[in-house]
């Protein structure tokens, strides 16, 4: 069977990304922007409160998706290394950029609404606790990312250093994980663990999952925005930038060139 | 393949001073402890363990710019990127003389300092063994890092921001078996994963770090 490899070929293409992108972003917006705003009104103000945390449980409508995110966006920057050293693949090394700062907030939102939901439940804003300490892990992972592309001279090494760096931080992240969860279970903590959660009413859920989907676009249209602009720095020489951006000019150039 | 082993043991053995100071640095941080912590028998027993598995990440993670930094200065790293043997066992040859020749003397050092912080002396064994598990572990992690930061001219935070994080599992299990054999609990556990993570290291880190010499190298 042949596989057609066009689409692949297009889609990797930064002219051609610029382009496609271009016509989604307002729809990746909006959606994003209006998915957001629909679960956090519902989720903050209408769905049931819980019978035991309250009214303190709704910051999980913040927490679960940017927690869900901060763990799918090192595995999608992982991918696109795996693309970017393969096949030298350059728009994979842009979105490796321009996610890797994305995922860091995101981590940090997580721990942070994690942090402030944590005071009033487990009675401390931070414990030792398996799931928290590796995505501390993993907020450091995105750091160590983030500073390969502060520190590199050039774009094209940077880009697969870092393409290297997601790699190597994908495969450990499994072990990070399993070995805090062993550590922890080694010390147990007094008494802190997340209560049995108990089952969800539809009205408790659908705004979750509405927020979910949300932050994913959010991510699509920052990370489609981010790219666009570092398209068009790195191909500023090139002749369709020139002629998208700088028509007069290009006209004269090319005026002068004929 | 030998000659390069002979080669790259004398080399590591001329850079003496280079040698020496991250066993300084192991040994002086571990004697900082007592003094910011407590002096007493019943504080340093208990967290001996510890002490001396951080000291001795931090300290081999200190002596990772020997491995790669002067070989990069002086061009023979492209010239062994250029070598008909593939390029992820000359790696390997190179990782393993560098831990011979700095992690080793850390494991040789560490009865010393685990007798000054008072470490149960039926956890030395477990101690030593860890250690001697878990330092090619980290020489392993650590090479990636190393070579990915080699070609920058300030490379050392960054090295610690890259590396640490994975140093991170073999820690765990590295502290860990020695506390369970302070409390007189088997460690074997602890100890067998300990081997797990050094067997899949050695599979699997000289393949990343070559791909990283190769970006390293092709960058300027």
């Amino acid at each position: 069977m042949k596989i057609n490899w066009s689409w692949f070929h297009k889609w990797t293409s930064p002219k051609w990304f610029f382009q496609m992108s271009e016509a989604w972003l307002p729809w990746l917006t909006w959606l994003a922007i209006s998915l957001i705003s629909v679960a956090v009104v519902w989720g903050l103000a209408f769905a049931p409160p819980d019978y035991q945390q309250g009214n303190s449980f709704r910051i999980f409508y913040i927490h679960l998706p940017s927690a869900i995110l901060a763990q799918s966006v090192f595995i999608f920057m992982a991918v696109a290394g795996l693309v970017s050293l393969v096949w030298r693949v350059k728009l994979a090394d842009i979105f490796i950029k321009v996610a890797a700062p994305f995922g860091a907030a995101i981590t940090l939102l997580a721990l942070l609404t994690g942090a402030i939901w944590g005071k009033p439940t487990w009675g401390t804003w931070w414990i030792w606790d398996a799931r928290l300490t590796s995505t501390l892990i993993q907020f450091f992972l995105y750091l160590g990312v983030i500073a390969i592309f502060a520190a590199m001279e050039t774009v094209e090494s940077a880009g697969r250093a870092a393409s290297l760096a997601c790699l190597v931080g994908v495969v450990n992240v499994p072990i990070i994980k399993f070995s805090v969860e062993w550590w922890n279970t080694l010390h147990q903590p007094a008494t802190f663990t997340l209560t049995e959660k108990p089952a969800m009413p539809a009205e408790m859920w659908l705004p979750a999952l509405i927020a979910i989907i949300g932050f994913y676009c959010l991510f699509g249209a920052v990370t489609f925005y981010k790219m666009q602009s570092e398209i068009i720095f790195r191909e500023r020489r090139s002749r369709w930038v020139q002629e998208r951006f700088n028509p007069d000019k290009t006209h004269v150039t090319s005026s002068e060139e004929n | 393949m030998r000659q390069l082993i002979a080669t790259e043991l004398r080399l590591l053995y001329r850079r003496k001073q280079e040698l020496v100071n991250p066993l300084l640095f192991f040994v002086l941080v571990c004697s900082l402890f007592p003094l910011a912590v407590s002096p007493e028998v019943g504080a340093l027993e208990q967290i001996a363990p510890g002490i001396l598995w951080v000291a001795a990440t931090l300290a081999s993670m200190l002596s990772l710019d020997m491995l790669f930094r002067h070989d990069y200065d002086d061009g023979s790293l492209e010239q062994l990127t250029f070598s008909d043997r593939p390029l992820y066992l000359l790696m390997l040859v190179k990782i393993v003389c560098y831990w011979l020749m700095s992690g080793l003397p850390l494991v040789l050092v560490s009865p010393l300092l685990g007798l000054m912080l008072f470490l149960p002396f039926d956890a030395m064994p477990e101690m030593i063994l860890s250690l001697l598990l878990g330092t090619p572990v980290l020489a392993m992690l650590g090479s990636v890092g190393a070579a990915l930061t080699v070609s920058l001219r300030k490379g050392g935070v960054i090295v610690a921001l890259l590396v640490l994080p994975l140093f991170m599992p073999v820690i765990i299990f590295g502290s860990s078996a020695v506390v369970a054999a302070a409390q007189g609990l088997p460690a074997t556990g602890q100890l067998l994963w300990l081997a797990a993570f050094a067997v899949a290291g050695i599979c699997l880190a000289p393949l990343a770090t070559a791909t990283a010499v190769r970006i390293a190298v092709s960058c300027d």
